[in-house]
């Protein structure tokens, strides 16, 4: 597969790498071949920063499947965060505990 | 030029001059001797300027041709190929009238080498498919063109974006070379389906040229070093692709 899927949001906060941590510009998902998992496509996600070298970065290459458990897991802990945001904090832990 | 295997070679990396004159790296490699030799130019897949196309750079020597690899991601730093391909990826990917004029800066470079005959391959696979198919229906400076499994040259009115202003399928009546076409009935870009229509196209302009289509393959079947490789429609396929080259550049 020759894809054109690809999406770039801006991204706030610092991720580590093989050169430590660095601060990061953008995420980039693709759904492409990937480089080294033994898949013939695969979610590839980037944690760039734009303005360094090419090797500064925080690549994941994953199966379609496990993209989308990890979409549904950022899905529920983001949920979580806005309700804890709105002061419901405890009962969202307690129901993430019980899960 | 019947197969004769050349086992002596040399290569290099060198600088060329681009798209605006843009100096750019390429792999070169030629077997030994004065030649003169059929020169074939290789662009690099969308995984990058990689072993894989070194390695097929010096497959192409082996078999007697003078073969030059442009670097179509040489703007995006040195590095490891995967981590420019991530560059390049997080950049939204080079535009098509950058990759044409790397493109033909290559062969502007190998027709000026004494040890090449003056006839002149495109081969490219993946992205460069659907680059190689471009650059054949944009020039004549080449004398025919191996695609394999050229992803988005029809394109959804959705695909076409600054970088890729135009579909490549709409170029067609500009083909001016013969054109070999290898795919995958597994592959979903391209689908058998977008084949068909690039294929109906071709006939509509009454253009030269030969597709093969494997089945129990999907992309990248020529990929050794991917689980996407098939050992017996891959070993088909290099017979084409030798054949193709033989019969028009040998």
């Amino acid at each position: 597969m020759c894809t054109s899927i690809l999406e770039i949001v801006q991204t706030d906060g610092m991720g580590k790498g093989g050169e430590g941590w660095i601060d990061l510009t953008h995420a980039v998902v693709s759904y492409d071949h990937p480089h080294h998992a033994l898949f013939d496509d695969a979610i590839t996600i980037d944690f760039v920063n734009r303005a360094l070298a090419p090797g500064s970065r925080i690549a994941l290459e994953i199966s379609l499947e496990a993209a989308k458990a990890l979409a549904g897991a950022l899905q529920r802990a983001i949920a979580q965060a806005d309700h804890a945001g709105r002061g419901g904090y405890a009962a969202t832990a307690t129901a993430t505990m019980v899960r | 030029m019947a197969y004769k295997p050349h086992k002596g070679m040399t290569t290099d990396t060198i600088m060329i001059a681009g798209h605006n004159g843009e100096q750019i790296s390429a792999y070169v490699a030629r077997p030994a001797g004065n030649g003169p030799f059929p020169g074939v130019v290789l662009l690099h897949h969308i995984p990058g300027w990689d072993e894989f196309y070194f390695e097929t750079t010096r497959r192409f020597a082996h078999h007697g041709y003078a073969a030059i690899c442009p670097n179509l991601f040489h703007r995006a730093g040195e590095g490891m190929s995967d981590d420019i391909a991530a560059k390049v990826r997080a950049e939204g990917g080079i535009a098509d009238a950058q990759a044409m004029g790397d493109a033909a800066g290559a062969v502007k470079w190998i027709r000026a080498q004494s040890h090449v005959n003056g006839k002149v391959a495109m081969f490219g696979s993946c992205s460069a498919g659907r680059q190689t198919f471009m650059y054949a229906c944009q020039h004549k400076d080449i004398d025919c063109a191996v695609e394999l499994w050229g992803g988005r040259v029809v394109m959804a009115k959705e695909e076409i974006n600054p970088k890729m202003p135009v579909a490549p399928i709409d170029m067609t009546a500009g083909l001016s070379c013969p054109l070999l076409g290898l795919f995958g009935n597994d592959d979903k870009a391209p689908t058998p389906e977008q084949v068909n229509q690039h294929e109906a196209e071709l006939k509509k302009h009454g253009k030269n040229y030969e597709f093969h289509r494997y089945d129990g393959a999907g992309h990248g079947f020529f990929y050794y070093d991917r689980p996407m490789y098939r050992t017996e429609q891959a070993i088909d396929g290099w017979k084409k692709v030798w054949a193709f080259l033989e019969k028009h550049i040998g």
